[in-house]
C-alpha cells in the first residue's frame, strides 16, 4: 500500500522490516532522519534490536564489524564527513569479508563545508571493496535496502546503499513498505558461517605477510565481481515477490533509435527523465542508470551502449586534478569497441546546486562540438569565480560555445 | 583387603597443582621475544577468565606475534580489527551477543599505545555506554610493536626512539598519563591495576572483575625487554622493582573509589628500578646536574604515588608480605 513517507522515514521502517540485531549510529545531516526514526521505532518496542549511540562513525562502523563478527545482522548509516571517518573501517570490514547494510546518505565533503548533496563521499570509498548500490528514488532505496541485506549475506560482502541526501532522505514521495510477512520470505535469518564462537574458536584479523597478501586480495576482487550475478538474481527474485525490479545492475530507460545516452548514478535520474518529457524537440535520448557502481557492470555497460554515437556521464563528484570519476571508468569499459560512442564528462548540481530541468538542454547543447572536450563542472557560474583562478576566461569560452549553439 | 589411605603431603600437592588441567587461552609458539611481560600477562589473563570468552584485540605486538597467518597462538575466540576501535569492536560483540542470549563475556586486549592514545575515544565511549566488557591494558610504556616510540604511558624521563636523550633533553619530558584514574572517572564498577610480577593478585583481579556486569579495566605492567633494555631473564624482578619503589600503584578502585592497594613494606629507591634499564642510562651520569635532578623528580614521583595511594605498609599489618600475596581492602580509610 502506498504512503506518503519521508525518504528517511521510509529507510528506517525498511530496516525494521529486515530484522537487524544491532544498529550502531553517529549523527550526521543528513543521515539522522534515519536513525532518528529507527531510536523511536526501537523506542515504542516496533523494533527488537540493540540500538547503540556511538561516540563516533568511526566506532559506529566498528560497532557493527564487532557485533556482524559475533553473528548478528547489522545495520548502520552515515553521510560525508562520517564516511571519510569511518573509511578505515570500512575497507576493514570488506576486507574481513563480513556482511553488512550501511545506508551513505550522500552529502558533499568539506572543504569548503557542505551539508548538502553530492557523491563525493561514496566516491571517496568506492576502493574499499564494498558493493555499491545508487538509488534514483526512495521506493528504490526501500527496495534496495531489502535487497542488500540478501546479496551481503550471501556474498559475504559489505553492501552501501546510496541514497542522495536531502534529495532523496529529505523527500516525502507515495511509497510502497512491504509487509514483514513478505521480507520474511525473502531474506532468512542470518546465520555467518564464520561468527566468533567460544565453542569453534577462530582468529579473526590475522597479520599476513607477501606471501599472502596478494591471494587475499585476488579474492576479495573476484567476490566482488561474482557479486553482479546475487545482485541480479535478488532483484529478479524481489520484483517476483513485489512486483518491483530496483534496477539490476543497471537500467537503460528510452527509444531504442536513441544515438545520444546520458548516464547517472543516483535521483538526478529523475530530473533527466523529467527534462526528456518537457523538452521533446531534442533528439532521442537513452537514460541508463548505473545502480551497481561496484562491481562496475562492464559488460551491462557495453551492451546498454549499443547503438549510441554520444555518451555523456553525469558526475556527482570529482576527482580535481583529473575530472570525472566514472567517466574514466566508462571510457576503459567501452574502449576496445568498435562502435564507441564519443564520451563526455560533466560534473554537475556539486554540494547541492540545484540541477534544474534545463540542464537537460544544457548537455545536449554542450556535446555538439567537432571533439569532446575536456571534463568540467557545467553548471559553474564565472561570474563567482576570481580572476587568478582563469575562471572567467574559460568559463566564458564555455558559454560563449552554449550560446552559439543553442 | 587393605586399605591404604595415603596422607597428603606438601609434595603431593605441588604434584596436583603442576598436573591439574588447566584452561590456556594463549598457546606457546608464538613469536613473542624472551622475556616479554605482554605475552605472560595475556596467559595469565586468559587462564584466569576461562574458555567462554570472545576476544577483542587492538593491533600491537600481542597481535602480530600470536597470529602470523596462516598460524595462530589463540584458542579462544579472536578478533583484530584496527589499531583505535577495539573498544567499540567489543562493545559491537558484546552487543551482539546480549541480542542473541549468549553469556560469552567480551573481553578487549590492548596495549598503551591502543588504549591510552589512538583508542582513548573508543574505549571511553564503551565504558560510557556500560557495556559488559572487560578492558585489559597491556602496559609496556611506549610503541614497542613499531620500534619503541613514546606513548603516554611512557614515563617521565625515559628514553625512547621519539623521545631520545640528548644536549636539549632528558627522554620524556612529560609525565606517564594517569589512565586509571581517567577510566575510573566514568564511574564504573571496577578498575583496577596489576603488574605482571605478582600472578596471583592478576589473575584475582580478572576473576573478580568477570564476575561483574558492566564495563571493567586492567591495567597490567608488562615489562618489555627491548624496550626497556634490560635482560630478558629479568622481565619479572624489573616488573616488581616498579611497583615496590612506589613507581607503578597497585591499586583498585570501585566507582572511582580508591578500595584497595597493594602495600610496600620496604619501599625501594627508585634507582634500584632504573638502573636496571637502558632507557634511562642517561639518567646516570653523575656529571649531569639534569641527571641528577631528573633522578630527585622520578623518585618525588614514587614518595608522592606511596603517599596518595597508601601504599606504605611498614608496620600496618601482620599479613602483610611485601605486596606479593596481599591486597589491602579499604583504601582511603587509611589516609
Amino acid at each position: 500500500m502506498l504512503k506518503a513517507l519521508e525518504g528517511s522515514q521510509a529507510i528506517a521502517q525498511t530496516v525494521a522490516l529486515c530484522r537487524p540485531q544491532v544498529v550502531a549510529a553517529y549523527p550526521i545531516t543528513p543521515q539522522t532522519h534515519i536513525v532518528e526514526n529507527i531510536a523511536k521505532l526501537v523506542a515504542d518496542g516496533k523494533m527488537d534490536c540493540e540500538l547503540v549511540s556511538v561516540e563516533s562513525e568511526f566506532s559506529a562502523a566498528s560497532l557493527v564489524l564487532g557485533a556482524a563478527s559475533a553473528g548478528s545482522r547489522t545495520y548502520t548509516a552515515s553521510a560525508s564527513q562520517g564516511i571519510l571517518l569511518m573509511s578505515e573501517v570500512l575497507y576493514n570490514i570488506a576486507g574481513l569479508r563480513v556482511p553488512m547494510v550501511l545506508t551513505c546518505a550522500n552529502r558533499a565533503i568539506s572543504a569548503p563545508l557542505s551539508i548538502w548533496n553530492d557523491q563525493q563521499d561514496s566516491m571517496a570509498v568506492r576502493d574499499a571493496g564494498w558493493i555499491q548500490l545508487y538509488c534514483a528514488d526512495n521506493q528504490e532505496a526501500v527496495d534496495t535496502t531489502i535487497q542488500a541485506y540478501r546479496i551481503a549475506e550471501a556474498t559475504e560482502l559489505p553492501v552501501m546503499v546510496c541514497m542522495d541526501g536531502f534529495t532523496l532522505t529529505h523527500t516525502l514521495e507515495p511509497i510502497d513498505i512491504p509487509e514483514q510477512d513478505m521480507v520474511d520470505s525473502y531474506l532468512p535469518p542470518f546465520n555467518f558461517k564464520r561468527a566468533l564462537d567460544p565453542a569453534n574458536p577462530t582468529s579473526v584479523g590475522t597479520l599476513v605477510s607477501p606471501d599472502f597478501y596478494s591471494e587475499a586480495r585476488h579474492s576479495h576482487h573476484h567476490a566482488l565481481l561474482d557479486a553482479a550475478d546475487e545482485i541480479i538474481a535478488a532483484d529478479n527474485d524481489w520484483k517476483q515477490l513485489s512486483g518491483r525490479s530496483a534496477g539490476g545492475l543497471l537500467s537503460v530507460d528510452g527509444p531504442d533509435d536513441a544515438r545520444i545516452g546520458i548516464l547517472t548514478l543516483g535521483s538526478v535520474f529523475g530530473t533527466l527523465s523529467e527534462a526528456r518529457d518537457e523538452y521533446t524537440e531534442l533528439p532521442p535520448t537513452k537514460l541508463i542508470k548505473l545502480r551497481s557502481y561496484r562491481p562496475f557492470p562492464v559488460d551491462a555497460l557495453r551492451h546498454a551502449c549499443a547503438g549510441l554515437t554520444e555518451l555523456i556521464v553525469l558526475e556527482r563528484a570529482i576527482s580535481p586534478g583529473y575530472g570525472g570519476i566514472v567517466s574514466a571508468e566508462v571510457q576503459m569499459a567501452l574502449s576496445g569497441k568498435p562502435d564507441m560512442p564519443r564520451i563526455h564528462s560533466f560534473a554537475v548540481g556539486l554540494g547541492g546546486r540545484d540541477i534544474p530541468l534545463d540542464i537537460y538542454r544544457k548537455l545536449h547543447a554542450a556535446i555538439k562540438v567537432p571533439e569532446p572536450r575536456a571534463f568540467s563542472i557545467i553548471d559553474v557560474e564565472p561570474e563567482k569565480l576570481p580572476v587568478e583562478d582563469h575562471g572567467i576566461e574559460s568559463a566564458n569560452t564555455d558559454s560563449n560555445q552554449q550560446r552559439s549553439i543553442s | 583387603m587393605k586399605t591404604n589411605k595415603r596422607a597428603v603431603t606438601a609434595d603431593m600437592l605441588v604434584h596436583l597443582r603442576k598436573n591439574q588441567p588447566r584452561f590456556e587461552g594463549i598457546e606457546s609458539g608464538h613469536r613473542a621475544c624472551l622475556g616479554c611481560g605482554e605475552a605472560l600477562a595475556a596467559r595469565l589473563v586468559t587462564e584466569a577468565a576461562g574458555p567462554e570468552v570472545m576476544i577483542a584485540n587492538a593491533t600491537g605486538c600481542l597481535e602480530i606475534f600470536t597470529t602470523p597467518w596462516p598460524e595462530s597462538a589463540w584458542r579462544l575466540p579472536w578478533m583484530h580489527s584496527l589499531f583505535e576501535n577495539t573498544g567499540a569492536i567489543a562493545a559491537g560483540m558484546e552487543a551482539a551477543l546480549k541480542a542473541q542470549g549468549k553469556p560469552t563475556k567480551v573481553l578487549a586486549f590492548g596495549g598503551d599505545g591502543a588504549t591510552f592514545d589512538i583508542g582513548f575515544q573508543a574505549l571511553s565511549g564503551m565504558l560510557e555506554r556500560g557495556h559488559n566488557v572487560l578492558y585489559v591494558c597491556f602496559d609496556n610504556e611506549a610503541y614497542m610493536n613499531t620500534g619503541i616510540q613514546r606513548s603516554s604511558s611512557t614515563p617521565h624521563a625515559a628514553m625512547t626512539t621519539t623521545s631520545p636523550p640528548g644536549s636539549e633533553r632528558m627522554g620524556k619530558r612529560h609525565l606517564k598519563k594517569n589512565i586509571l584514574t581517567i577510566v575510573a572517572a566514568h564511574q564504573i564498577p571496577y578498575a583496577a591495576t596489576t603488574s605482571v610480577a605478582y600472578a596471583s593478585d592478576l589473575r584475582k583481579k580478572v576473576r573478580r572483575a568477570m564476575e561483574i556486569e558492566g564495563p571493567t579495566f586492567l591495567q597490567i605492567h608488562s615489562p618489555c625487554p627491548l624496550g626497556w633494555g634490560h635482560d630478558s631473564a629479568h622481565s619479572i624482578k624489573v616488573a616488581r622493582l616498579a611497583v615496590q619503589t612506589g613507581l607503578f600503584p597497585v591499586i583498585e578502585l570501585e566507582r572511582s573509589e580508591l578500595i584497595g592497594s597493594m602495600p610496600i613494606r620496604h619501599p625501594r629507591p627508585v634507582t634500584d628500578y632504573l638502573k636496571l634499564q637502558q632507557r634511562f642510562r642517561h639518567l646516570f651520569n653523575k656529571d649531569d646536574a639534569r641527571a641528577v635532578e631528573e633522578l630527585a623528580h622520578i623518585q618525588a614521583l614514587a614518595d608522592h604515588n606511596i603517599k596518595h595511594y597508601c601504599l606504605d605498609g611498614e608496620g600496618m599489618d601482620a599479613l602483610d608480605s611485601d605486596g606479593a600475596d596481599t591486597v589491602r581492602r579499604g583504601g582511603m580509610r587509611w589516609a
